[in-house]
């Protein structure tokens, strides 16, 4: 257990989640994300609370000149890394983005282009060392596309395909990489949101995560019956799903 | 940062108003700009408190890191929405315990500031603020100012008991209590009435670190005030026995059990409540030889049934919590018990204690003296007229109620209760002239206004 976990995007509260439940079983964590203060914080926290190394640093998914140095800075501080969870994203706003191509950009960079950027990287590493683990959150709206945030849907979509070639190439290399499908999750992004049922905690969810980690899972939804509820959201023929309003 | 209106109560389900509530996940978004703002942190003040109608609630549950632990000298310092159970957590493991502790440790370190709260050791180590060795107050317009009992005084007095109003406690430091074990031990001595519960509690030779008492509120006539006085102090690691002394500051988790749905509101009525307290009576009186019992028990009984309010029904419950000065406390304590024995009105949970001198905040509850506190089903009107009768009794003798439980008191009774009012609405305009921080307790008994 003496690997380090990365991970990106590190103040989200799922990804706090999961760095709770990783710090818990003694792993060391490296916590990246734009908020130093915050991860400062965070870092303070896990520490005091769970007794194991965790460092943090600044880290701009947008900047992908920049993420080769990065990588490298965090290698050197914790050694070589026992895997990666890649948390960031950017739900946005679909009536924005229909009406502003920039707004369409930010969704479409953040959820796809820029995670792409650095797990490139994070990749060939593991690849290399030949074992480990990339974890990346997608979405349940990557399944479909529906109207009310299909360009999300369409860049988590993106991520998750990406994901699974990337599954398909580190395999041999005895590298796995999970999925993760959050449905509704008790964030910040879902918070006031009207319509939401079944609700996770993101701790829960973050010590899913860590499970479906050791387990080798490829793919998760969370909480777990949103597997059953895409299915029956993706067998709607389109013939009659256009025609709904979701 | 995405708001929600929702109606919302405190714990005792009396009043529910709506709110526009926001949460912030990170310490950096504590402060937002909005016309009226309030903190709350796990709601467990009973009335109005931590309800803004029509205005802003700060829900601070998110913003809950640990950010320093001196594990040799017990400080610790943690944002202000860790819960007393994650403190517990951390700090027994490693020979630490608080100073002070409320009956509940489903409770935030702010929320324990803003009340000023008392433990069973009021009468020897004071309320919460005593414990605090300095707070980050965030206030109006979002700035931030280090304050304690050297630095920033005012503010600090004006904070620690000030009910969430003077700004948004960010940031606590606290200093802890060194244990040995994570073991009480206890002692229960029953008492036939109110006169013998009182001379049990003076009893100096029985001078326990926490002392408590509970009372069968609705025992009548020569046993009137009957109940059960519960001491304790924290034992050494060698009065332990077997596994326990191996591993003294371990405890096994307690499995809570959950009330799923508010109960009918029958359910506590005079005789279900009477059939509860005799047997209570006769089981916890007779334990009168010294018992080992873990913290969690011994501290925090109700929290193995959560949502324990639910037990009311719909229409909730007040606590009644008042605190009447030495001299003529048995006198005011027993008309009050009187009252309530003529009203004929339900009364659960009878809590008696000693108390200590008064507390660090301009608005803190505690002084020397008596306090009683009472949960009552809410009836409508008449438990409203039967507390405002109360009010007389505990207002001839000088003594006051417990904002942090509050939800009827009124505006002229508060100005009698609390001498350094004037002094705090003072510090308070101060720092928020614009009044932004605001709630419906403070509203209701125009605390910011003069006389
Ligand atoms: C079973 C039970 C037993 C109890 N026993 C005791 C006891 O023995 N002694 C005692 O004194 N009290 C006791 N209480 C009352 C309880 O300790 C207090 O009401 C305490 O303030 C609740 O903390 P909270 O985090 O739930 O705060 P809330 O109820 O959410 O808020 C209480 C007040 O604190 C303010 N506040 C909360 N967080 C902040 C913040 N970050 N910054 C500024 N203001 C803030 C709110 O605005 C509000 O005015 C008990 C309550 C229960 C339910």
């Amino acid at each position: 257990m003496s690997g380090a976990i990365l991970i990106l995007g590190a103040t989200s509260a799922i990804a706090r989640g999961a760095a709770a439940a990783w710090a818990q079983r003694g792993y060391r964590l490296y916590l990246a994300g734009r908020d130093v203060e915050s991860l400062r914080r965070d870092a303070a926290d896990l520490t005091i609370r769970y007794g194991v190394a965790v460092h943090f640093g600044a880290f701009d998914a947008a900047a992908h000149d920049s993420h080769a140095a990065f990588l490298q800075r965090v290698t050197e501080e914790m050694g070589e890394l026992e895997g990666v969870l890649l948390a960031f994203g950017y739900l946005g706003s679909q009536a924005r983005a229909a009406a502003d191509f920039r707004e369409t950009l930010i969704i479409i960079n953040r959820n796809f282009v820029d995670a792409v950027s650095i797990l490139n990287l994070c990749a060939d590493q593991l690849e290399q060392r030949g074992r480990g683990f990339i974890a990346g959150i997608a979405s349940v709206a990557g399944d479909r596309g529906r109207q009310s945030n299909y360009t999300y849907g369409a860049a988590k979509g993106a991520f998750a395909l990406y994901l699974q070639g990337l599954r398909n190439r580190l395999f041999p290399a005895g590298v796995r990489v999970l999925t993760i499908k959050p449905g509704f999750v008790d964030t910040a992004m879902t918070f006031g949101m009207p319509g939401l049922f079944l609700v996770a905690a993101p701790q829960d969810v973050g010590a899913r995560i860590v499970t479906a980690v050791e387990r080798g899972r490829d793919v998760i939804y969370v909480p777990w019956f949103w597997r059953y509820i895409m299915l029956i959201i993706t067998c709607i023929p389109e013939r009659l799903f256009k025609r709904l309003k979701l | 940062m995405n708001t929600l209106p929702k109606d919302i109560s405190g714990w005792g389900r009396y009043p529910v108003q709506r709110c526009e509530l926001v949460r912030p996940e990170r310490h950096a978004e504590l402060w937002s700009e909005a016309p009226s703002l309030l903190a709350r942190g796990q709601g467990r003040s009973y009335g109005d408190a931590a309800l803004n109608a029509g205005g802003r609630v700060v829900l601070t549950e998110r913003v809950n890191r640990f950010l320093a632990f001196d594990r040799d000298k017990g400080i610790v310092r943690a944002e202000a929405g860790v819960t007393l159970a994650e403190l517990l957590a951390l700090t027994v493991p490693r020979g630490w315990f608080p100073l002070v502790t409320p009956g509940t440790r489903h409770v935030s370190l702010g929320g324990c500031v803003a009340a000023d709260v008392h433990g069973k050791n009021h009468h020897h180590d004071g309320a919460f603020g005593t414990s605090v060795r300095e707070l980050e107050l965030i206030t109006a317009g979002g700035r931030r100012l280090r304050c304690s009992a050297q630095e920033n005084v005012e503010a600090f007095r004006a904070t620690v008991g000030g009910m969430g109003l003077s700004g948004i406690i960010g940031e606590v430091e606290l200093q802890l209590r060194p244990i040995e074990s994570a073991y009480i031990r206890a002692r229960h001595q029953g008492a036939a009435n109110l006169e013998q519960l009182f001379a049990l509690l003076q009893d100096s030779d029985h001078d326990a670190r926490y002392s408590v008492a509970w009372v069968d509120l609705m025992s009548r006539g020569a046993a009137l005030g009957r109940g059960v006085v519960m001491n304790g102090d924290h034992a050494a690691a060698d009065e332990l026995s077997g596994g326990r002394r191996l591993t003294p500051l371990r405890l096994v988790p307690h499995k809570a059990h959950n009330i799923p749905f508010a109960m009918p509101g029958w359910l506590l009525n005079r005789f279900s409540i009477r059939a509860f307290n005799s047997r209570y009576f006769r089981r916890e009186g007779g334990r009168d030889a010294p018992f080992l019992v873990d913290y969690d028990t011994f501290f925090y009984p109700l929290d193995t049934l959560d949502n324990w309010n639910r037990l009311y029904g719909r229409r909730g419950f007040v606590q009644y919590q008042c605190v009447v000065p030495t001299a003529t406390a048995l006198a005011a304590l027993q008309q009050l018990l009187q009252r309530l024995a003529t009203s004929g009105h339900p009364a659960f949970l009878g809590v008696l204690k000693r108390m200590g001198a008064q507390g660090t905040g301009y608005l803190s509850f505690p002084m020397a003296g008596y306090t009683l506190a009472m949960d009552l089903p809410m009836q409508g009107a008449t438990t409203l007229a039967l507390l405002d009768s109360f009010d007389e009794v505990v207002l001839q003798h000088g003594g006051r109620v417990y904002l942090a439980k509050d939800a009827r008191l009124a505006p002229a009774s508060l100005r009698a209760m609390y001498p350094q009012l004037a002094e705090w609405q003072r510090v308070r305009r101060e720092l928020d002239p614009q009044g932004v921080f605001s709630s419906s307790l403070s509203r209701r008994l125009r605390m910011e206004e003069e006389a």
